[in-house]
């Protein structure tokens, strides 16, 4: 956590513009990457969020896919360095990570920090994580940045909503589907297992991403109707993808998959004429 | 009330500074300007002759058509000439000038009084409307005789008399039921003998609480029901208005009447009432002066044809020179460019604004939020809209509906990125108006 301002510092100086989008995507971007990560692998991500999903497919507003995610998925290029996770508070081994990163060491290398398992690791085995509920949803829990604390991040989703920059319908729509399914069709194979879904709920980056990213203005419908679709398809997706996909954690790829449809679910769901079809009052010969 | 209508704003109404302050009538101007065109429809022709003494209330010019209404004289004088003159719409109209001689002398049988128009005939009825000038005061300025013929015709099963006005700063309509609650209500009820309807619906937005409690007393075994309600813009527009009443929805290029539905404003309903009651024809009416660059804002009661220089004289001119001044509402009203231009049969209001209320904020990238098209009261979906018309695809804007777009303002006024979108949406009807 420490070291989110310097991400974000960094972020910064990649792009000038000063309307700070650029700024929410670095710090979307430092949420979703492990603590360990080295910082020129940031530095990467930042540039390709920027410079390619950006800025080359015409600047802001007209970004194909969420800046952020698409570069975590093009980060994933290093497998070993990002799926490296540290339990919280191992020690107080941050100087001894800083010192590390000056001497250019590699991360993998420090013995001290113990490295952990997400808890969506564990449950994709069908075992419940060894942390308990509680811990999974106060962020007691191995992940990247900043997606383990799910009562943080369900806060600021709520001020989000109150203060009516994002609407309920992805979030309703995209957690819905993921805790319906979870709770059908849980992989301990007891089914109504609520435990299983609460885990599934709040263990991995899914709070984070149908609060802040699934809602990304850009990258999603604007109609109504488009949204809830968009919310039901982030959901089954990343079900999809975490059941079935070979990493643990499938929010980011289903988020970047749904994101593509975004164009094409306005056109589809294209509010009604004003005055055609609906409910019909009155002799048409009039 | 049985339905809303999607989309739609709240916006800061300020009606505070005109909507305790009554009705005052405003010193005879000592010049009129009245442009042969005042509403919707075919442009009259001057019948009098420059050099002509003409009285007040007497007609100065008619037309043929169906769709037009005649222009009376407001005050008694000389016509000093006829002569194009700024008209609100920003063009210049024909109009005819005349030099008042304060002398307020009018035309014989001008007082004359019906009292039981119970025995009037709704071919009578609409005549008078039409001898009268009437247009439908709310701001679009339809010929009140034709839409009686239509709504006649069409025998319509619903009217619905508009008084909601969700217009930001207009008071104009809220006076007229407070202060004139029985004009309203007879007006209203010849409308309703003359369409043979036994009751009829008195629409009012919730922010007016002295308008409806005074209204219901009037209209007590009248057949007129008050409804109350939400305060939203745009509450009034008649769409909308027909959508939350009834529910109904007017078919694109369709008219109200298209579908059982009448809706006629309450100022014309009490200027029917004078019509049909005094023999008095449109010669005045209740323009709101507001604004935070008009020292004392009013609630006027104009002659027609009075210029927006009297008018603001009158209400203390200026603190400082307007930065703007509009006709009608902040939302829809247009801004004049001529402080000669005359107040017409529709205009509801004059506004003038301060520079410190100026704010020309820089258009900047859409950013997809989707919030016009939550506002949007007619559905469309102005950000795709805006997006083919930078691309100059005029074909995908129709596709999208946009002839279907009222100008409300809605879109333009939620859009965090400062897009004219109201505004791109009026220049693709009009090039399209061209086209034909």
């Amino acid at each position: 956590m420490p070291l989110e301002p310097l991400f974000i510092f960094i972020r910064k100086k990649e792009n000038t513009a000063t309307d700070l989008s650029c700024v929410v995507t670095g710090i979307l971007l430092a949420f979703c990457l492990p603590v360990t990560v080295p910082y020129w692998l940031v530095a990467a991500g930042a540039a390709f969020a920027v410079i390619v999903v950006k800025m080359l497919f015409g600047g802001r507003g007209k970004n194909f896919a969420n800046p952020a995610l698409a570069a975590r998925a093009f980060l994933y290029a290093w497998p070993m360095l990002m799926t490296t996770f540290v339990s919280p508070l191992s020690g107080d081994r941050i100087s001894i990570f800083s010192a590390q990163i000056l001497r250019g060491g590699d991360f993998t290398e420090v013995i001290d920090s113990i490295t952990t398992a997400t808890p969506l690791k564990e449950l994709k085995t069908g075992v419940m994580p060894a942390e308990g509920l509680f811990d999974i949803f106060m962020g007691n829990v191995g992940g990247c940045i900043g997606e383990t604390c799910s009562a943080i991040i369900m806060l600021g989703g709520l001020y989000l909503l109150y203060r009516r920059v994002i609407t309920w319908h992805i979030p309703v729509m995209y957690l819905g589907t993921v805790a319906f399914i979870t709770l059908l069709f849980p992989l301990t194979g007891e089914i109504f297992d609520y435990e299983f879904m609460l885990a599934e709920l709040f263990g991995g980056g899914l709070m984070l991403a149908a609060f802040f990213m699934a809602t990304d203005y850009s990258t999603s419908p604007t109609t109504a109707k488009g949204k809830l679709i968009f919310g039901v398809g982030c959901g089954l997706l990343t079900v999809f993808f975490r059941y079935f996909g070979s990493y643990s954690e499938g929010v980011s790829y289903a988020v970047l998959l749904m994101n593509i449809f975004a164009f094409s679910l306005d056109k589809v769901t294209r509010p009604r004429r004003f005055g055609i079809g609906g409910k019909k009052y009155y002799d048409e010969k009039r | 009330m049985p339905f809303s209508f999607f989309g739609g704003i709240f916006p800061e109404y300020n009606k505070e500074n005109t909507s305790a302050s009554p009705v005052i009538e405003m010193a005879q101007p000592s010049e009129v300007a009245l442009p042969l065109l005042q509403h919707t429809g075919a442009p009259c022709k001057p019948i009098v002759n420059v050099g002509d003494y003409v009285r007040v209330g007497e007609k100065i010019a008619d037309s043929e058509e169906k769709l037009s209404a005649p222009v009376h004289a407001s005050v008694s004088g000389v016509v000093t000439s006829i002569e194009p003159c700024p008209h609100p719409s920003g063009t210049k109209v024909q109009a005819v000038i005349i030099k008042n001689d304060f002398e307020d002398t009018s035309v014989p049988g001008c007082e004359e009084v019906t009292d039981d128009f119970e025995n009037l005939s709704p071919e009578q009825i609409i005549s008078i409307a039409r001898e009268a000038g009437i247009v439908g005061m709310g701001g679009a300025g339809f010929p009140l005789a034709a839409k009686l013929t239509t709504a006649y015709e069409k025998k319509i099963d619903t009217i619905i008399i508009n008084g909601s006005e969700c217009e930001p700063y207009i008071t104009a309509d809220h006076r007229a039921m407070v202060e004139y609650p029985r004009k309203v209500v007879d007006g209203i009820r010849l409308i309703m003998h003359c369409l043979g309807g036994k009751t009829a619906l008195l629409a009012i937005e919730e922010n007016k609480p002295d308008a409806i409690a005074t209204m219901k007393t009037t209209a007590e075994g009248t057949g007129i029901h008050i409804v109350s309600l939400k305060t939203k813009y745009p509450q009034g527009s008649e769409k909308h208005l027909i959508k939350t009443l009834t529910g109904r929805e007017v078919p694109p290029g369709r008219l109200p009447m298209d579908i059982g539905c009448g809706v006629f404003n309450v100022d014309t309903c009490a200027s029917l009432c004078r019509a049909v009651k005094k023999g008095q024809p449109l010669i005045k009416r209740i323009v709101t002066v507001s604004g935070s660059a008009v020292v004392t804002p009013k609630n006027l009661l104009v002659r027609i044809g009075a210029r927006y220089k009297d008018v603001f004289e009158f209400c203390g001119d200026f603190y400082e020179d307007p930065y703007k001044i509009i006709c009608g509402g902040p939302m829809m009203g247009l801004a004049q460019y001529s402080l000669e231009t005359p107040v017409i049969k529709s205009t509801s209001a004059l506004l003038a604004f301060c520079s410190d209320e100026e704010s020309f904020e820089k258009e900047s990238a859409c950013i997809r939020c989707g919030r016009c098209v939550r506002s949007c009261p007619m559905r469309l979906m102005p950000n795709y809209i805006n997006l083919y018309a930078s691309a100059g695809d005029i074909d995908e804007c129709v596709k999208l509906n946009v002839s279907d777009c009222i100008e409300c303002g809605c879109c333009s006024y939620v859009c965090p990125a400062k897009l004219n979108l109201v505004q791109v949406m009026r220049m693709i009807k009009e090039k399209l108006k061209r086209k034909g």
